[in-house]
């Protein structure tokens, strides 16, 4: 598909194909009002439902049944009468619901009547000396290699940090025949006294089961290692991991350390539209404000799935069902509608038992607010050190912090350092990151070249605002 | 590091800094890169220290590469194609060049 196929506008479009903008696509589609679907990935299914069309790892023993429930989701999309174009980079929303895409390398200004922001998560910046050594890479990367090329980690393995999704990985992983040497498990003790009033919540949830065979399955093969403190090191790639266990350094040989501290909702797109977000203190992040439809403080913008608020897969395809209907009935009240009453009673369920999870795998303040020369922004190579400096000696905020040290001003607009510098911040000067904030951040919030914006049509207004 | 767990994909050639490397039908050019074994994808633009795809979900921006002349690509979100031609880059870019 190219950018000059798509129309002047939609009454929806959805940014996003992981399970939230799937089921939000395929339900306003049916309805009968005229959907677009844009991903920036080759193909449908975000992170958790990556590769899903195409994966190379046809044993649905590997990836697991909850992979492979993503495969009714895409098809149900696709065959709804929505748009779907893949490869396609949305790179601005404003109040006025105009959307910004790309499609190889052409730019196109899109009307939209309702726009839904199904984004999803990214991991949470887990800085650790050495983290930007080659052989250093998230464990969600590990994942989508093995879901989108059937590439399976073949050298010496270590996976460090904590939370459901790196136990689902490692399990995925052993299954393919990935050789894992050891998991180090950075879980805070303590979690358990602040997870426990949740227990009772959890154990009705099917995460519990599902979570406890996971569990058994990777620790009979892997050794499991409770850590306080590790680092990457070698020269110009990674070489050997260094840990702290129980007060005592040991060094483990590796060729990949995986990283893992759970996920927190990719906010870029949301907050250069100009939403208003707010510091989720249990789940240690920044989301956007929302109404039980899931309508951000702009009318005729939505934000669904993690991108709302750290809730996993399953849950994120009922809440996107959830806005897709208040997004299709605003405009057009006479639209054949489900009650999503049966989405709220199934979420809710998909919910609960989450509290237990976000409590027990907290991760320690000492990696979310590290010290010394360990990087903080990785673009502009700033470290952890000078960001405390720079807070000590009377910098406020994450955007006076940008003018500084340059941090948050690389080409990752933040996504890998804000909630560290945010922390960092709030630590050094005594106060909350609910009072510091995070960057103020503007579109384009993915790259576009001068040639795409210039190749945009001119309209009269545009010409009449700048001319003399 | 990253071994196939199928063989069945369509092999396809691509060029990285001028070497040949074999690559799959629907392999992303930075998995590409990390399945041929290769170190490193860019120097940094403030300290020349090599990095590779981090994230491999378009949120890193460490998987920079120039791609048929194009730079700045982000290579987790681009698919190979026969004939592709992939640059690391080093360091920052100098005007006018």
């Amino acid at each position: 598909m190219n950018a000059a196929d798509l129309a002047s506008s939609y009454d929806l479009v959805v940014v996003g194909g992981g399970p939230a903008g799937l089921a939000a696509a395929a339900l306003a589609a049916r309805a009968g009002v005229s959907t677009v679907l844009f991903d920036e990935n080759p193909g449908l299914g975000g992170q958790i439902y990556r590769g899903i069309a195409s994966t190379p790892v046809r044993d649905r023993a590997v990836l697991g049944a909850d992979y492979w429930a993503g495969e009714a989701l895409a098809a149900e999309a696709t065959a709804s009468g929505a748009l779907i174009a893949t490869g396609a980079t949305v790179w601005s929303v404003d109040a006025a619901r105009q959307v910004g895409v790309s499609i190889a390398g052409q730019a196109r200004l899109i009307q939209a009547g309702r726009i839904i922001l199904a984004t999803g998560a990214l991991e949470r910046p887990f800085p650790v000396p050495g983290w930007t050594l080659p052989g250093v890479m998230t464990a969600g990367a590990a994942q989508t290699m093995l879901k989108a090329q059937g590439l399976v980690a073949d050298g010496r393995t270590i996976i460090a940090g904590c939370g459901p999704l790196l136990w689902l990985l490692a399990a995925q992983m052993l299954r393919a025949g990935a050789r894992i040497e050891a998991i180090l498990d950075t879980a805070p003790r303590l979690n358990w006294l602040a997870a426990l009033p949740h227990l009772p919540d959890f154990l009705l949830s099917p995460y519990w089961s599902k979570g406890l065979a996971l569990l058994r399955e990777v620790k009979a093969r892997v050794p499991v290692i409770p850590v306080e403190r590790l680092a990457a090191g070698g020269k110009d790639r990674l070489e050997e991991v260094v840990f702290t266990s129980r007060g005592k350094q040991h060094t483990e040989a590796a060729d990949l350390l995986l990283l893992h501290h759970g996920v927190v909702p990719n906010v870029n797109l949301s907050i250069a539209a100009g939403l208003a977000h707010r510091w989720n203190d249990r789940q240690l992040c920044f989301e956007p404000v929302l109404d039980r439809d899931f309508g951000s403080s702009i009318p005729g913008i939505f934000v669904t799935g993690d991108g709302a608020g750290i809730a996993g897969g399953t849950a994120a395809a009922e809440r996107g069902r959830i806005a897709a209907v208040a997004a299709v009935r605003g405009p057009r009240s006479d639209a054949p509608l489900p009650d999503p009453q049966i989405f709220r009673q199934r979420l809710q369920r998909e919910e609960t038992g989450r509290g237990f999870l976000d409590w027990l795998y907290r991760p320690a303040a000492s990696f979310r607010q590290p010290d010394g020369e360990t990087v903080v922004c990785r673009c502009e190579e700033v470290t952890a050190r000078q960001v405390r400096e720079a807070a000590a000696m009377g910098c406020e905020g994450p955007n006076q912090m940008k003018a500084f040290l340059r941090c948050g001003m690389g080409p990752c607009q933040g996504r890998l350092c804000g909630l560290t510098v945010t922390e960092l911040i709030a630590a050094q000067r005594a106060t909350t990151p609910r009072e510091v904030g995070y960057y103020r951040l503007r579109p384009p919030v993915k790259p576009i070249t001068l040639g795409e914006l210039a190749s945009l049509p001119i309209g009269e207004a545009e010409r009449a605002a700048v001319e003399r | 590091m990253f071994r196939r767990w199928s063989e069945k994909a369509a092999r396809l050639a691509v060029k990285i800094d001028g070497r040949t490397i074999e690559a799959r039908d629907g392999d992303t050019v930075a998995a590409a890169m990390l399945a041929a074994g290769i170190g490193h994808c860019r120097t940094t633009a403030v300290s020349g220290m090599p990095r590779a795809p981090y994230c491999l979900m378009g949120i890193c921006f460490d998987c920079l590469v120039t791609i048929d002349g194009v730079g700045n690509r982000q290579g987790c979100l681009v698919p190979v194609r026969a004939g592709m031609e992939i640059e690391t880059q080093a360091g920052k870019r100098e005007a006018g060049q």
